[in-house]
């Protein structure tokens, strides 16, 4: 393999990325807020469907775009209302909206199967695209990859820098000491659960307008993008830089598959697409592992030196959720 | 700044928790308030502090201004700041972010400049607090250094402390005390609420009681602790007729027990309890008697010390065990630990029973719940779901689901909030079963009902564990005192 | 009102209403008729005899599904990877078919040591996620969905590699078994009275499991309280584990039931989607047995009565789909919508 074929690879990695990064951000701000937005997979589709066909009627691919941005919106409102205002289960009303989006997009998206339509184009930026490698990874891409990487700085600046994300922190963390603080904690959880599903909304679009060019009904091999994209949020540990490096390191591992095909003729190639799962799976476990309640339980038992050590080597692993995910707030 | 509180009521549907409240705390004033739990101390608190409002007709006058303050981010505007008892803080984020937060400002908070004003009020305080540690690894202690200092910051000028010196160390104490001191003399109104007697009298210029809602008295320094403990607890307390236990075989025996958790440490502890026998433990809630029943329950582990029962060794055992061995608990919190919401009463009568084979006897359940429900006196029926039922009988209900037979029934509140029928009929209840042979420890935090009903009693401080104390050889007046912190030098030094 | 029984029915009716309203605008806005569809649809499942037979076919699995869920909900767990457990129940009575296919045995002891084979495999893939959950500490849904994808990658590992066609293997599946292999069919129809007796004996076996037993009465307390089950002296993670254990034989039943009466090999997509609509089927029916048979048919029939629409209307099936989600939905947002009104009352 040359060096070449690796860098196209690479940068293919970048851009293929894009969507999910995307697709994390989003879920990252919503549960940072302390709302679960399990809708995603559905999401996604919807938006894809719906964002190529705004563009295909319209012929404006922006259009197409903010479309998207505005169905991943009102999903993220239904599960809002439904979380916020009605106290239903998050997790409920996320799966139904997961499964029935999906099958909305794939009714509504019927006309449209295998049209051709508008794609975004490859946007080289002159001078800095002509640095070697660095200028091939980076910044021969399409404006949509550009503003994935974009967004993973702006999130990660939002969530850590700036004080309504400080704000934002606090809410999923304990609303009452966000509230008397002065934070609207419920409105607050609305922006960011609509504000998230829009960005959601996004990826769908950067499938159907640029990755995945087109609207293929079932065969768009979309489903399932957003089970993984969830997994990713839990991986990144609610961490805008640490999800995006999940997305690239899944992108990575699906590319390899596709590499290592030829060396391993015997497994079918669907198979290396998810090799990642049961790495994901054990990463979780790694993750999770210090809050279950036998390690506590095992570890009160011990002798207090040796228990201090392993409570720290497990916290260090552990990427604790927003003590309120999916907890109500009322104000007395 | 001056502030004066004009008919304060509060009603929560039929509880009246505040009745009719006129206090007046000058400037540069550190006013104690104290009182039982749930004498409308917090309450209080919370109307001054903006998470509620009082019922309508009542003031609040800053500096002889009328204000109303909406919420607690609006009673900070009002200068008026409150230290949580649990500290309302965000223990995974770094010490100068939750210094940062809730100050308004620019998109990016400048740290430069902030860092700087931490460093400054630290200082002139003497804290030592690292800006950029986390939360979570700080003590108790320190995260209210961190909410004073914070509060500050944000322009308060009137500093409501509540149970400040539960879980911090005595010289975090010595350095909170010093703080609260140099604050009134700056001109800070200080409101410190304590159950702790000795602090209050300390540090307080001035002191209030409430006792059931109500406005007991004021009291200035000095202060004459008779005094303070009578107003607190009521000056008459009745006695009904004890009944001396035919104390019997050693059931439950401790041996040097310690126990842990991140507040509190209880260190070696040795305590016997015969057949038939009623232990009380008296203390503020808090003070390590949860953690102690729990431990008798084999819920908590204890970190060293020996456990036995009945002559079996139980130490590191199972709740489950315990629960086989004849242990029964019967949890303060009804509906989130004792009963399953949602199960009616046979469903809970069934499941408390060893199971017939596989089915379940529907008529055999429905006889078995008609028993207990018209044994226990229990207002409702077979099908009624736990949570319809009012306190009173979902706790009858509680004691109806205790094993038969028992060696050990553990209670936490048998009997708050419950009218005064309902008291005396489950203790007439739980009086039954020690004749039968059990042995009762119960948690309460009224005085009346430990010294009626137990034989002998714990008092519980900030983790130190008395004696026990032969409830018929001791007085409310002594006990307030224990309770309060005083006094305990007299107790013999094995504990501490 | 608002608060009885009465009431909780007055807003379920609402979110009928509403939900076939909104799927009917959904119609309406790319120009079908929506009384056409609904008719079509109708007609698709119950018009002819063939007709419903196809719909029984999807019923059995959906019935089993949903069966199994019940357990899962009633202990308070969101057994998400059912849809694993349907497929791991497939590949494991695919694998004792083609055990046996050399073997003398009596066909009928096969099909039964395939589908006890079945069961087995969807429980043993079942207690992974309980596992998972109890002793790592990881959400049984992330725990769940990570292994739908590993039992997904398993099969096509399975049917393009070790079980691969002679010649060239393709996503049409294993090779068929011998017709022998499969569960009779009554004449003519698709439906086998024999799956279709498993499935009924499974929901009935589950609602007198939830219903009549002090193992389900012990589940039950553990779901809605865990903690004063625990005080009450219930076991509560075994609890926890026996649950996933039924919930995994149930679904692993259902996927039994896809390849030794339905497909009569491995296929790709062997679960057909069962799991995630059996979860539906559970929500839609608040968790309550009794109404397991008539809303798992009723979806089933939508499912099946779907699939004539591209041919006569130019319409995707998936409105099926679209309906059995919107219904939920609506009816979750009902409940919600009772629940603080009759909070305020």
């Amino acid at each position: 393999m040359t060096q070449e074929t690796i860098l196209i690879g690479l940068a293919g990695v970048l851009a293929s990325a894009a969507p999910v990064i995307f697709a994390v951000l989003g879920e990252t701000l919503s549960e940072r807020a302390g709302v679960i937005n399990l809708s995603m997979n559905g999401t996604i589709l919807l938006s894809a469907m719906g964002g190529f066909a705004a563009a295909y009627n319209t012929d404006n691919i922006v259009l197409g775009f903010l479309a998207g941005m505005l169905i991943g919106a009102l999903v993220a409102l239904v599960v809002a209302f439904a979380s916020i205002t009605l106290k239903q289960s998050q997790v409920a009303v996320g799966f139904v909206l997961a499964l029935t989006c999906r099958d909305l997009s794939y009714f509504l998206g019927n006309p449209y199967m295998g049209e051709p339509g508008p794609r975004l184009q490859a946007a080289p930026i002159p001078v800095l695209g002509e640095i070697p490698i660095l200028g091939q990874l980076f910044f021969r891409q399409d404006a949509i990859t550009y503003l994935s990487f974009i967004s993973i700085f702006l999130a990660w600046l939002w969530i850590f820098r700036t004080r309504p994300g400080l704000m934002l922190q606090g809410i999923g963390e304990k609303p009452a000491a966000a509230f008397i603080r002065g934070a609207n904690v419920n409105l607050m959880r609305y922006v960011y659960t609509v504000i998230g599903g829009a960005l959601i909304g996004l990826a769908g679009p950067a499938y159907s307008l640029a990755i995945r060019a087109g609207w293929m009904g079932t065969i768009s091999g979309l489903d399932g993008i957003g089970w993984i994209a969830l997994s990713i949020t839990i991986f990144g540990g609610w961490n805008p830089s640490r999800a995006a490096f999940g997305a690239y390191l899944f992108a990575f591992l699906q590319w390899l598959g596709l590499v290592l095909q030829p060396v391993f003729t015997q497994v079918p190639s669907q198979v290396l697409q998810v090799a990642p799962f049961p790495l994901m799976i054990l990463t979780l476990l790694l993750v999770n592992i210090g809050n279950a309640e036998w390690v506590e339980r095992t570890l009160a038992a011990m002798p207090e030196t040796t228990r201090k050590i392993l409570s720290k080597a497990l916290r260090a692993m552990r990427a604790s959720p927003p003590s309120a995910l999916g907890v109500p707030f009322e104000s007395e | 700044m001056n502030i004066e509180l004009k008919n304060i009521h509060k009603h929560f549907g039929k509880v009246h928790a505040n009745k009719n409240i006129n206090l007046a705390i000058p400037s540069g004033t550190i006013q104690g308030i104290l009182g039982e739990n749930g004498a409308g101390k917090s309450t209080l608190m919370k109307i001054l502090s903006g998470f509620i409002q009082a019922d309508a007709g009542g003031e609040i006058i800053l500096d002889g201004k009328p204000v109303i303050i909406h919420s607690p981010a609006d009673a900070i505007h009002h200068g008026v700041g409150m230290l949580h008892q649990d500290p309302l803080d965000f223990p995974p984020m770094r010490v100068l972010d939750n210094f940062l937060l809730g100050r308004s400002g620019g998109l990016f908070p400048n740290r430069t400049t902030v860092a700087r004003d931490f460093k400054l009020l630290a200082e002139q305080f003497d804290f030592s607090l690292d800006p950029d540690s986390y939360v979570d690894s700080l003590t108790v202690g320190e995260r209210q250094q961190l909410e004073i200092i914070r509060l500050l910051w944000l322009g308060a000028r009137i500093l409501i402390l509540d149970e400040p010196t539960t879980g911090i160390s005595a010289s975090q104490k010595t350095k909170l005390f010093a703080t609260l001191k140099k604050l009134a003399e700056q001109g800070m109104t200080i409101i410190f609420v304590s159950h702790k007697l000795e602090d209050v009298e300390h540090l307080c210029h001035q002191a209030a009681v409430l006792r059931a809602g109500e406005l007991v008295g004021e009291i200035k320094t000095p202060y004459v602790t008779s005094k303070l403990v009578e107003m607190m607890f009521g000056k008459e307390i009745t006695l009904g007729e004890r009944q001396p236990a035919q104390a019997g075989e050693v059931v439950l025996s401790f041996t040097n027990i310690s126990l842990e958790d991140v507040r509190l440490k209880i260190k070696n502890v040795d305590l016997q309890v015969r057949a038939g026998e009623v232990i009380g433990l008296a203390g503020m809630e808090g003070s390590g008697q949860g953690m102690f029943i729990r431990a008798c329950a084999g819920l908590t582990r204890p970190v060293g010390g020996r456990v036995q029962l009945n002559g079996q060794d139980l130490t590191g055992k199972s709740y489950h065990t315990y629960k086989h061995a004849g242990v029964n608990f019967l949890p303060a919190a009804r509906l989130e630990e004792g009963l399953v919401p949602g199960l009616n009463l046979t469903d809970h009568f069934v499941l408390a029973e060893e199971p017939k084979g596989v089915f379940i006897d529907r008529a055999a359940g429905q006889k078995l719940a008609e028993d207990r429900i018209q044994s226990f006196n229990i207002r409702g029926t077979p099908l009624s779901t736990v949570e319809s039922l009012s306190g009173g009988n979902q706790q009858r209900a509680e004691l109806a689901l205790l094993q038969s037979p028992l060696s050990l029934v553990l209670l936490e509140h048998p009997t708050r909030g419950l009218d005064i029928e309902s008291v005396i009929y489950i203790w007439g209840k739980l009086k039954e079963r020690c004749r039968q042979g059990a042995s009762i420890i119960f948690i309460s935090s009224d005085l009346e009902e430990i010294l009626q009903y137990s034989d002998r009693l714990l008092v519980f401080f900030s983790g130190k564990v008395s004696q026990p104390i032969d409830a018929a050889a001791t007085s409310v007046e002594e006990l307030g005192q224990l309770i309060g912190g005083k006094g305990w030098a007299n107790m013999g030094d094995e504990h501490a | 009102m608002l608060k009885g029984r009465g009431g909780g029915f007055l807003f379920q009716l609402i979110a009928l209403l509403l939900a076939f309203g909104f799927v009917s605008l959904i119609l309406l806005s790319v120009n079908a008729s929506p009384v056409d569809a609904y008719k079509n649809m109708f007609t698709g499942s119950f018009g002819s005899m063939r007709k419903f037979a196809e719909v029984l076919v999807a019923f059995v699995p959906l019935l089993l599904v949903t069966a199994g869920l019940l357990v899962t909900f009633s202990s308070g767990l969101w057994n998400i990877g059912v849809e694993g457990q349907v497929v791991l129940g497939a590949i494991a009575t695919t694998w004792v078919f083609r055990y046996f296919l050399e073997s003398s045995l009596h066909p009928a002891v096969i099909i039964t040591l395939a589908i006890l084979g079945g069961m087995i495999g969807g429980a043993i893939w079942a207690s992974f996620t309980g596992l998972l959950k109890v002793f790592g500490g990881v959400n049984e849904i992330f725990g769940g969905l990570g292994l739908n994808f590993v039992s997904t990658a398993l099969t096509i590992y399975l049917i393009f590699g070790p079980w691969k066609r002679p010649g060239v293997a393709s996503m049409s599946g294993t090779v068929p078994f011998p017709a022998e292999f499969s569960l009779s069919q009554l004449a003519e129809l698709r439906i086998s009275p024999w799956a279709l007796g498993i499935a009924l004996v499974g929901i009935v076996i589950v609602y007198f499991i939830l219903q009549g037993t002090y193992f389900g009465l012990r589940l039950k307390a553990v779901g809605k309280n865990f903690r004063a089950a625990y005080l009450l002296g219930i076991p509560t993670w075994q609890y926890s584990m026996y649950s996933f254990l039924i919930c995994g034989a149930l679904a692993g039943a259902a996927g039994a039931m896809q390849v030794a009466a339905v497909y009569h090999r491995l296929i790709p997509s062997i679960s057909s989607g069962y799991g995630y609509l059996g979860l539906m089927v559970a929500m839609l029916i608040n968790y309550k047995a009794v109404f397991a048979i008539p809303v798992a048919l009723f979806f089933a029939a939508l499912n099946i009565g779907s699939i004539q629409l591209p041919i006569l209307m130019k319409l995707d099936s998936s409105l099926s789909g679209v309906l059995q989600g919107v219904l939920v939905l609506f009816v979750l947002l009902a409940e919600g919508a009772r629940q603080k009104f009759s909070k305020k009352a």
